[in-house]
C-alpha cells in the first residue's frame, strides 16, 4: 500500500522537480547561446519579403534550411495542466516554442554563413506527437527556410 | 542546380519554365532513436535525433524533387516549398515542391 502511494505520487513528483530545476537552467543557457548567435549575424538579416533594395546587384542565390525539434518538459506540463482550468496564456509553451522558432532561425543562417541576407523567410511548425494522443502538445518540429543571397560588392 | 523560394532567381533570367517537380517520403519516427528520445523527454528541450531524423527525410525529399527537375532538362527549381503532414501514427510525410525553370 505504501509503495504503490510512493511510486504513485513521487514518481511523477520527481519528473516535475527534474523539470523544474534542470528543464529550466537548460533553458537559461539556451537563451543565452540564442542571443549570443543573434548578435553575431545582426548584420545579416532574414526578411520575410521577396524583395529588397539592396545596396549592391546581387550575385547568387540558394536555397538556406534549419530545423529543430523540441518537446515539453514534466514541470511544463504540469503548470499547464492548471493553465488549461481556468485560461489564458500559457507562459512555459510559450517560451519553449519562442526558443526553438530562434534556433531554427539561427540554423537558417548558420547554414549559410557568408550570405549577405535571407529573403522569403519562412517559419513552419509540425506536430510529431502529442502528449497522451489526447490533449497538449507533446513533441513539435519547427522549420525555417528561405533564400540565401549573396551581394556583388566588388562594384 | 539552384534551388530558392522566390519566384526568381535574382542575378539571372529565366528562359523557360517546365513546371512543377515534386519529391517526397515518409519516415515512421520510431527508429530506435525512440528510447533516447524518451529519456531527453524528462527535461524537455531538444530531441536531436528527431532533429536530425527529420533533417535527413527532408534532404532525401529535396534529392528526389532534383533529380525530377534535372531529368526534365531544369537548371533551377523557384518557389520551393516544404510541408510536413503526419499520414499514420508515428508516421509522417515530408514534401518538397517548386517549379522547374531554365536560367541562363
Amino acid at each position: 500500500m505504501t509503495i504503490e502511494l510512493i511510486l504513485g505520487l513521487g514518481i511523477p513528483l520527481v519528473l516535475i522537480l527534474i523539470g523544474k530545476f534542470v528543464g529550466a537552467s537548460i533553458e537559461r543557457k539556451h537563451f543565452e547561446n540564442i542571443a549570443e548567435r543573434e548578435a553575431r549575424f545582426q548584420g545579416q538579416p532574414a526578411f520575410s519579403i521577396k524583395q529588397i533594395d539592396a545596396p549592391y546587384p546581387i550575385q547568387s542565390a540558394s536555397l538556406a534550411s534549419g530545423s529543430v525539434v523540441v518537446s515539453v518538459d514534466h514541470f511544463k506540463r504540469f503548470v499547464s495542466g492548471f493553465r488549461m482550468l481556468v485560461g489564458g496564456e500559457v507562459r512555459s509553451y510559450t517560451s519553449l516554442i519562442d526558443r526553438a522558432r530562434r534556433e531554427a532561425v539561427l540554423r537558417m543562417k548558420e547554414s549559410q554563413p557568408d550570405a549577405d541576407a535571407y529573403l522569403n523567410t519562412r517559419l513552419e511548425t509540425a506536430t510529431i506527437s502529442s502528449t497522451n494522443g489526447n490533449e497538449g502538445m507533446g513533441t513539435i518540429e519547427v522549420l525555417a527556410y528561405g533564400t540565401a543571397v549573396h551581394y556583388d560588392s566588388r562594384q | 542546380m539552384i534551388l530558392t523560394n522566390i519566384e526568381t532567381v535574382p542575378g539571372r533570367r529565366v528562359v523557360q519554365h517546365f513546371g512543377l517537380v515534386q519529391g517526397s517520403t515518409i519516415r515512421a519516427k520510431h527508429f530506435g532513436r525512440d528510447f533516447a528520445a524518451g529519456l531527453k523527454n524528462i527535461v524537455g528541450g531538444e530531441l536531436k535525433g528527431y532533429t536530425e531524423l527529420l533533417q535527413e527525410s527532408r534532404a532525401e525529399a529535396t534529392s528526389r524533387m532534383v533529380a525530377q527537375a534535372r531529368d526534365i532538362g531544369a537548371n533551377a527549381v523557384v518557389n520551393v516549398r516544404f510541408t510536413t503532414s503526419s499520414v499514420a501514427q508515428g508516421a509522417s510525410e515530408i514534401l518538397a515542391y517548386g517549379t522547374a525553370v531554365l536560367v541562363e
